[in-house]
Parts: C-alpha cells; structure tokens; sequence
C-alpha cells in the first residue's frame, strides 16, 4: 500500500505563490479561498535571523484528526493514505475544520469541508499534482514516501527535514527539507 | 524573536479561527441545562415523587423536550449543509464525538415522551384523553417508573458529559483539550438547571431541596474551574498560552466578571442567605446562575477557537 506524501525544499523555495495558482485553476478553488498558501517564519534575534519559505497544504496525516472527529465518515482516507472528503456525506458540521492544527480546512460555498487533495485526479493518471508541476524553482516532490526506491523517500532519508507541528502527534506526510544532509 | 507571515485568509479561518458561532454555544447551553433537567427528573422519579400533586415532574419533560429541540434546531442552523442533517443518522462513527452525540439525542427524546406520559400535564390529557388511561397503567408499575428514572439518569448524565467531551477531543485547540471540561459542562448544566428548576418548582420543599442542590453544584463549579486552570497553567506551553487569554488575555474580564462572580458567586451567596432565612428565595439568584452558564458556553466556545498550536 502506497503512502503519498511530499517533500518540499525550503533552501529553494522563494514564495512565489505559483504553486497557490496552479491550485486554484487546477481545482477551481472558489474567490477568496485557498487550499494551499505560503508561510514565511522568521526566526532569531537580529543580526542572527533565519527565514524559512514554506507551501503549505494539508498534511494528509497518517493519524488525520479530521478524519477521526468525522460525525459521518465524509472525511476519509483513501488510496494511498490521501485524506479526501465526500461532499455528498459532509453537513457542514465543521467539525474537522476544528480539528485540524494547521487550519488546512474551509467551507466550500457549497456547503462541504474543503481541502487539498493532492490533485488525487492528476495522480490518478500518473500525473503531479498540480503545485508541484508549475513550480519554477522545482523545489516539491511527490511520491510515495512507504518505497524506498522513490525519489522522495530517498530525499526524506538524505536531507535534514521536519514536519510542521509533528508533537501534534497527527503524522503529518509533509516534509520540509532544510539546509544540510542527514549524516 | 519568532514572527510569522501567512499569504491564507480563508473565511471563517483566518486571522483566527471563528467557524462557530452563537449555534453551537446556545446548543451546547440548551443540551447541558436538559441534561441537568433530566438527572432532576430520574432524581424525583427514583425517590417516588411524581406522585406527589404539586411535583415538579409534570412541567419538566416538556420542557426539556422543547429547550433540547431550540438547541437542536441552533446545531441545525449552524449546518452548512443543511439538507444532509439526516447523515448523522445513516452512520455511527465510533471515534467520532459528535456522532455519539448526535445518536444519544436520539434516545433522549423516547426517554422524555415516556417521563411526560407519567405525569401527563392537564392540558395534554385534554388535548388527548385517551393518554391518560396508559398513563394510569404505567405510574401502576413502581418498578417501570424508577426504571424510568434510571433511564433519565444516564442518559442526562451521558447527554451533559457528551457536550464537554464533544470539545475536550478536538487537540488542535488547546483550551478544550481538557478532559475536565466534560465534567465542568456537566457541572455547570446541573447548577443551570437546579436553578431553572428552582424558579419553576411549586412545592416548598422542592425549591428548597434544589435551591441547597443548586449551592452544591455552584461550590463544586467553582472547585473544577480551579482544577481546569491549574491543569492548564502546568500543562505545555501552547496550553499555559490558551489559558493565558483568561488570566490576563482578552477573554479575563467576560470570564471572571460574568462566569465567575454573577454566575457563580454572587448567586452562592445570594441562595445561600435564602437558605439559612435570612433574605427570602428571589428568582434573581436562579436567573444569574442561567445567564452565567450561557456565557460560559460562548466564553468558552470563542476563546477555544482563538487559541491555537501557532
């Protein structure tokens, strides 16, 4: 059983906000709302500042929390770990809205929880999703993180890299690559 | 310095969480104070008082019924979707809190119709005579009525610590992630609903047993605020910080002001004095502890969704 994730490289990554587009046409994410955007965190006490560049998503987490609170099974994993929701099964309870630490959700002006889906559609045809596809600095990888012959899982193992938010203990499948190799 | 830039402002997300409204406190109110109802209820069932003329039972599972249905109807308009309301019923989610809630109100309401058939108000038994030959058969049965009461224990307890629970498991938000929130939401229904009880109650003895009942509740009230604030401050960091927001923060004022000394102080003391004789019972007392138990609904529901891993 495949396990997709991404894995994004913050040393490259310039916040274009290209990948924040391709969403929104690929998906026709309605006007004003996005699946995935960019988060810039500076950190440090000057001169000693860091700054890391992230697109962010959902995390498609292995332990989804969405996914547990779910009153009627609309959210749910499927294929390889991608955490969807069925529209025609969500109230609007928002409940995993609530749920969710990274605030990955929004209420769709239809009336279900939204979310990125890894463009499930393109994957499904062997195709990137479409963030990744567009991006200039070709900074995303996607893959399956549970082959250790796939570029990612061999990116994830040879580069330093973190989740966001990982003692939320939900298993997050994103991982940003940081400056440095693993030793 | 950590200073974070995020390019998301999505509606009802950003800048801070605010996806539920004045809804879901309202039915989180609403549940709470009939789950207090309902523990009074199966109380007095139990103990044999629905045979007494001026008991308080004859006006309770009405009530209850319609201030559960106003809540329900909050919860349903707080829906985004509200033509699939019936998906709550096609499935049992067993992780799901709300999916538990959603089955025991179910079960809450054959509960009540049974309680309101054993003390048939008058005006129902004129609207419908032939209910009160079944309700003669069933106070018959001593041991059907404290089956009842039972019944209306577990479920008014199951229905006020479902409400707290229905928070305490979304750990995104670290000023519910606490399991004394159940048992404060339980707490704060029992000592709305003594008092609602209090006002509405005929018998002299009923408001004075509820009126020293509702005393208990609100000491008690007071005892597991103090403990979900302790477990708070000693708790990690994101939970110290959401906890701020009531000591010092934006939330300090509402919180102590109208949940604390009006809703459960200046009431204590007020019912207190009435006890022991000395001031007269005053539905004033009641009043403050209803309109703090609703205010802590918001306050709580608000100040939850402000707080946050970030």
């Amino acid at each position: 059983m495949a396990r997709y994730g991404m894995a994004i490289d913050t040393t490259k990554c310039v916040g274009c906000m290209d990948c924040v587009v391709a969403c929104k046409t690929e998906n026709n994410v309605p006007e004003g709302l996005n699946r995935d955007w960019i988060q810039t965190i500076v950190n440090g006490e000057f001169p000693n500042l860091t700054m890391e560049i992230r697109s962010e998503r959902c995390n498609h987490c292995t332990n989804a929390p969405c996914v547990n609170c779910c009153p009627t099974g609309a959210s749910h994993y499927d294929g390889g770990g991608i955490v969807l929701v069925h529209h025609d099964l969500c109230t609007g309870c928002k409940a995993c809205i609530a749920s969710c630490p990274y605030d990955a959700r929004f209420i769709n002006p239809e009336g279900y929880a939204d979310k990125c889906t890894f463009c499930v559609h393109r994957v499904e045809e062997g195709k990137d999703p479409a963030c990744i596809s567009v991006c200039p600095t070709y900074c995303m990888t996607f893959g399956d993180l549970d082959d250790p012959n796939s570029e990612i899982s061999k990116l994830v193992k040879s580069r330093n890299n973190h989740t966001v938010l990982p003692e939320a203990g939900t298993s997050p499948n994103i991982y940003y690559l940081i400056g440095g190799n693993n030793a | 310095m950590l200073e974070i830039t995020n390019t998301r402002m999505n509606h009802l997300i950003d800048p801070s969480l605010h996806i539920w409204g004045w809804e879901i406190p309202v039915y989180l109110f609403a549940g709470g104070m009939v789950a207090g109802m309902m523990l009074i209820l199966g109380f007095f069932f139990f103990k044999g008082r629905e045979k007494e003329v001026d008991c308080v039972c004859t006006n309770l599972p009405l009530l209850s019924i319609i201030i559960l249905s106003l809540g329900m109807f909050a919860l349903f308009l707080d829906l985004e979707y509200k033509l699939h309301v019936f998906r709550f019923y096609t499935t049992f989610i067993i992780t799901s809190p709300m999916s538990w809630g959603s089955w025991i109100l179910i079960l809450v309401y054959p509960v009540l119709a049974v309680s309101l058939l054993l003390r048939l108000p008058k005006f129902v038994s004129k609207l419908i005579p032939k209910l009160e030959q079944y309700s003669n058969k069933l106070k018959s049965n001593r041991k059907l009525v404290k089956s009842v009461g039972i019944l209306n224990m577990v479920l008014g307890a199951s229905l006020g610590i479902y409400t707290g629970v229905l928070l305490s498991t979304f750990q995104a938000r670290p000023l519910w992630n606490s399991p004394i929130l159940a048992l404060l939401f339980l707490v704060s229904g029992l000592s709305v609903s003594a008092a609602f009880v209090h006002m509405i109650a005929k018998s002299v003895y009923e408001r004075e047993l509820l009126a020293k009942a509702d005393n208990a509740f609100l000491v008690t009230e007071l005892f597991v605020i103090f403990l979900f604030i302790i477990g708070m401050v000693t708790s990690t960091k994101i939970h110290q910080d959401a906890i701020a927001l009531f000591l010092g923060g934006q939330y300090t004022a509402v919180f102590w002001i109208f949940v604390v000394l009006m809703g459960i102080i200046i009431p204590l003391i007020i019912q207190s004095l009435a006890i022991s004789h000395k001031i007269k019972h005053t539905p004033l007392a009641p009043i403050f502890v209803i309109i703090g138990g609703l205010i802590l609904r918001f306050v709580i529901v608000s100040a939850g969704q402000y707080s946050s891993w970030y």
